[in-house]
């Protein structure tokens, strides 16, 4: 993968000036670890478990909670695009929670739910449907009327009309608004964890920062932003396979 | 499913009569698209509309669909009132409205689905039509790989493959480049000859309508109604008809009529 390496390479000149720039006692340690450091701190998380335990606590609340928006927020946002009511009375909450910071709703979903897995995945939840919804709603909506009308004079009634057009004319704009929910996701989930929580990688951020091992922290973050990273591209992998009949 | 009136000449497939339509869009002003439209088409007749743009020629033939409600009048499809859309009226739109996320085949077999035929049956029909159109070869194809004549062929194999009785048509070659365009309208006289649809074919093109039609609707603007209907009555058999002087007259006879439409909209 020639072309990979070359499109990485500006990752691992900055991995390299990292290390550069502790080694040449540029930056203090106290501030910035140096990569190295960073790496074996985290090959030591990793061995002993609390890497893979947290993030599995982590990825099943993420998981868990983007699903959940994924489904009902798609399912929503169509059923507001075909059916007029459901939008009445949908469109002014949709409208009045989006500009919501949704970090703001950690402690209330902490006083319902308690510190575990819960509270977490009702943040996400609540956090990922409404980019999701309005997502789906506006792919629902660019539903072309020529399509719709083509698949009603070929014998599709009106509810078959809205799983054979409706949906896939939905599925660009929808896959846009997962990505977008997904980068939520991670946010909401970390900070979640950092805040009130007893596991999960933003738990394992604040408690090595709290006992001030700073490269264990680093590693940590480090490991989030691969996941995010990771969970990205294959979100993107996901959507052109899906997409395919676009190119 | 017999007529009322006892002086009709043929059974009517379709029959308009003094059909309204108004748009309301939700912001702006009402368009009477449509008043006091009356139109009979016999079976296995060939009608074009004819009429510059905002002549409403498009919404009768929706209306004739039933993709829009029919408000004023009335408008009957061999005797019974136009019910909601559905395979006897098959529709052909200038921007073909092929679905994007389904092959040429897929496309071809989605009505034949809809109609709970077997699989194999299916297939066995959808290939028919595809071969009938000439696009053997293309079959795995998605619309976004396709030329718009392909396109429109592989929606034409669509239509035609739930066999309607009627094919409405919308401005079908309006989008294609010329060359292409007289070569669909020659497949399109030959598949009509086949077939033995009646057909309505919407277009702004005066050549076209005199090249394939048997009658022209010539339509006036704003609001849209029937000014006259021309019979058109040439030999279409004669592969040199577009270069004979009874042709040219014909163009020029119904051209007259739709200048002076041309004229008012400006």
């Amino acid at each position: 993968m020639p072309v990979a390496a070359v499109k990485y390479l500006p990752l691992l000149l900055l991995a390299l000036a990292w290390e550069a720039v502790v080694r040449l006692g540029l930056i203090s340690r106290e501030v910035l670890p140096s990569l190295f450091d960073v790496l074996k701190a985290g090959w030591g998380l990793a061995r002993e478990g609390e890497l893979w335990q947290n993030g599995w606590a982590s990825l099943y609340r993420g998981a868990a909670g983007l699903a959940l928006a994924v489904v009902l927020g798609g399912v929503l946002g169509i059923a507001m695009a075909w059916w007029r009511t459901v939008n009445v009375f949908v469109a002014p909450l949709v409208e009045a929670l989006y500009p919501l910071p949704k970090s703001a709703l950690i402690p209330v979903t902490v006083l319902w739910l308690g510190f575990g897995d819960g509270s977490k995945i009702l943040l996400i939840f609540l956090g990922c449907m409404i980019p999701v919804t309005v997502a789906a709603y506006n792919g629902a909506r660019s539903s072309e009327q020529h399509l719709i009308w083509s698949a009603r004079s070929l014998g599709a009634g009106r509810l078959r009309v809205l799983w054979d057009v409706v949906v896939p004319s939905a599925l660009p704009e929808l896959l846009n608004g997962i990505r977008t929910a997904l980068a939520l996701t991670f946010v909401l989930l970390v900070s979640s964890e950092l805040i009130v929580a007893r596991a999960g990688l933003g738990y394992l951020i604040g408690f090595l920062g709290d006992q001030g091992v700073y490269d264990a922290m680093f590693a940590v973050v480090l490991f989030v932003a691969f996941m995010g990273f990771f969970a990205d591209r294959l979100c993107l992998l996901l959507t052109h396979r899906v997409l395919a009949w676009r190119e | 499913m017999s007529m009322t009136s006892g002086d009709a000449p043929f059974k009517l497939q379709i029959d308009v009569r003094d059909v309204s339509h108004t748009y309301r869009p939700a912001r702006g002003h009402t368009v009477l698209a449509l008043e006091s439209v009356s139109l009979q088409i016999a079976p296995r007749e060939f009608v074009a509309l004819l009429g510059p743009s905002g002549c409403g020629k498009s919404t009768l033939l929706y209306l004739v669909g039933g993709f829009l409600p029919v408000e004023t009048g009335a408008i009957e499809i061999e005797g019974a009132p136009v019910g909601a859309p559905g395979p006897d009226r098959g529709i052909v739109f200038q921007h073909f409205a092929l679905f994007p996320w389904k092959t040429v085949r897929a496309n071809v077999r989605y009505g034949l689905e809809k109609m709970g035929l077997a699989r194999p049956e299916q297939e066995r029909r959808a290939q028919g039509y595809i071969d009938l159109v000439g696009l053997k070869g293309f079959e795995e194809s998605y619309p976004s790989q396709l030329s718009g004549g392909m396109k429109q062929r592989a929606a034409l194999a669509r239509t035609l493959a739930v066999e309607p009785k009627i094919l409405l048509m919308d401005e079908p070659f309006g989008a294609l480049d010329a060359q292409t365009r007289s070569l669909m309208q020659t497949e399109l006289l030959a598949i009509w000859q086949k077939t033995q649809k009646t057909v309505i074919f919407v277009t702004h093109d005066v050549q076209e309508a005199v090249l394939l039609a048997q009658r022209v609707v010539v339509m006036s603007a704003r609001p849209g109604r029937v000014k006259a209907v021309v019979p058109v009555g040439l030999d279409r058999a004669d592969p040199h008809l577009v270069r004979t002087a009874a042709f040219g007259a014909k163009v020029d006879e119904i051209w007259s009529l739709v200048r002076e439409e041309e004229l008012k909209v400006r």
